[in-house]
């Protein structure tokens, strides 16, 4: 189970573009990071590098097991639960569908049954669960979505605008969803605008600005509505 | 304004903690390589069964290649025998692009490529898998188009036949070897259905030709020269398949 992450100095380009300079950062276990930021902040790009499945330009990123350095093998892949801006799920199959062949590829053990239980605990409708994902609602997605980043109980957890689509009691339970997985020990990073729905859960605030780190701090206690607004209007504007 | 803070316990509509647990108690195993290439596989194929899209679309448009290849070369009244290698070699390879490039841009639609490459599975077996489901799909076309040109063609193998259908298996296989490299590597790429055919095609240029040089010499008769290509194809695909093995995940990664 991973303790830590460190991000040093990591950058990124894309041709001419610089997405990411020089971002450090380090994260823990058993807190909830929101990263915030304005659009092309570079947020994504670096919850991609935090993924492995985008190569950083310059620096690395280490991820800490206690004092151990762990290999950036298949074995941590599978302590990595990602939501995205897409579902990531097969539109031709159902729910349950999905979430098997997910849960084979990432070796759960009972993947139906557990498919059964986080289907349950996202709130995903009954009757859904049977009918080809293409047919569901931006809001059911995203449920689903969750669920998929949830199955193999990863350690780290890394959302995209997890509260897109979502209606009001979906939000509350991921927000409930969010704090349960702190208490577990977790590793949360979570990209959103929506700093009413992330307040309360994060007790850890990263404001990228144009690709650099404008702001990096940390209270147990966590964050209120008015202290994210505050701190995101001091950084972002 | 107090906002609408989430709670940081479980609400009232959240399960019990029991089965909530986001971490630890972790209940995962590694998993056979084969059985996750059957994983892959089978999703692929399983889709395309919801679907059929893929597989009607090469059929149809192979189906319409031999045909339309089969009134064109005639002498003396006759459809020309000669033509048969190169007409059946088009419409498989052809057709196979058409599916190619459909069977990675549903991968691109709901970004599922990411997902497969995010899994702990091997990158060994995402792309054995995708190749099988690929070359399964060629060889379903394949069925296809070899009755026509036989039929169209009007020529009778006898047991050949047999020899016949092993270059087209071995075809299929390096097809998407080739095939399942090149358009995971353009997935991100903005005009990747120009790209995929050109990028493509040369490499699969001693595939295709090892192809119809064995498919002349089988409706020849000349069993030396065919086992030659046949052999020849057989290389082509070990070679690639290390090649792809060995690339796949340094193209797909970004």
């Amino acid at each position: 189970m991973l303790s830590s992450i460190v991000v040093e100095k990591v950058s990124k380009r894309y041709g001419d573009h610089r997405a990411l300079a020089a971002v450090e950062l380090t994260l823990t276990a058993g807190s909830v990071c929101a990263l915030l930021g304005p659009n092309g902040a570079g947020k994504s790009t670096l919850l991609g590098i935090l993924s492995t499945l985008v190569r950083a330009t310059a620096g690395t990123v280490g991820y800490l097991e206690g004092d151990r350095r762990r290999k950036l093998d298949d074995r941590l892949r599978a302590d990595i639960g990602l939501l995205a801006h897409s579902s990531l799920c097969y539109g031709e199959l159902t729910a349950v569908e999905n979430l098997e062949f997910f849960a084979t590829l990432y070796g759960v053990a009972d993947g139906a049954a557990r498919a059964r239980t986080l289907l349950d605990e996202v709130g995903l409708d009954g009757r859904a669960r049977d009918r080809a994902v293409r047919t569901y609602s931006r809001g059911m997605v995203q449920r689903l979505a969750l669920a998929r980043a949830l199955l193999a109980r990863p350690s780290l957890l890394l959302l995209d605008e997890p509260f897109t689509g979502l209606d009001r009691g979906g939000a509350l339970a991921l927000g409930a969803r969010l704090g349960q997985a702190k208490a577990d020990g977790a590793i949360v990073v979570c990209v959103t605008h929506d700093l009413e729905a992330i307040a309360g859960v994060t007790d850890h605030v990263a404001i990228l600005v144009g690709g650099k780190l404008a702001c990096d701090e940390r209270d147990p206690a966590g964050y209120s509505y008015a202290a994210l607004r505050e701190r995101y209007h001091a950084h972002a504007g | 304004m107090p906002g609408r803070a989430l709670p940081t316990a479980p609400a009232a509509d959240a399960v019990p903690a029991s089965c909530s647990a986001a971490v630890g108690r972790r209940t995962t195993a590694p998993v056979g390589t084969l059985r996750l290439v059957a994983a892959v596989a089978g999703k692929d194929l399983k889709v395309e069964l919801r679907s059929r899209e893929i597989l009607y679309t090469m059929a149809l448009f192979a189906a319409v290649i031999v045909v339309v290849f089969s009134f064109s070369f005639v002498k003396d009244q006759k459809a020309l025998v000669a033509a048969v290698p190169g007409v059946a070699w088009a419409a498989v390879v052809f057709a196979g692009t058409i599916g190619l490039g459909r069977a990675f841009e549903r991968e691109r639609e709901g970004d599922t490529m990411r997902a497969l490459l995010l899994s702990p599975a091997p990158r060994l077996a995402i792309f054995a898998g995708k190749t099988v489901a690929i070359a399964l799909l060629v060889v379903a076309v394949e069925a296809v188009v070899l009755p026509l040109c036989l039929l169209f063609f009007n020529v009778d193998l006898g047991a050949a036949v047999l020899d016949l259908v092993l270059v087209l298996v071995l075809g299929a296989i390096g097809f998407a070897i080739v095939g399942t490299v090149f358009a995971a590597m353009l997935l991100r790429i903005q005009s990747r259905d120009v790209l995929l055919p050109v990028v493509l095609y040369p490499i699969l240029v001693p595939m295709i030709m090892s192809g119809t040089k064995a498919t002349a010499a089988i409706l020849a008769a000349n069993d030396a020269d065919a086992w030659f290509w046949i052999k020849f194809l057989a290389a082509y695909d070990c070679v690639f398949t290390i090649v792809a093995l060995w690339t796949f995940e340094a193209l797909v990664i970004e």
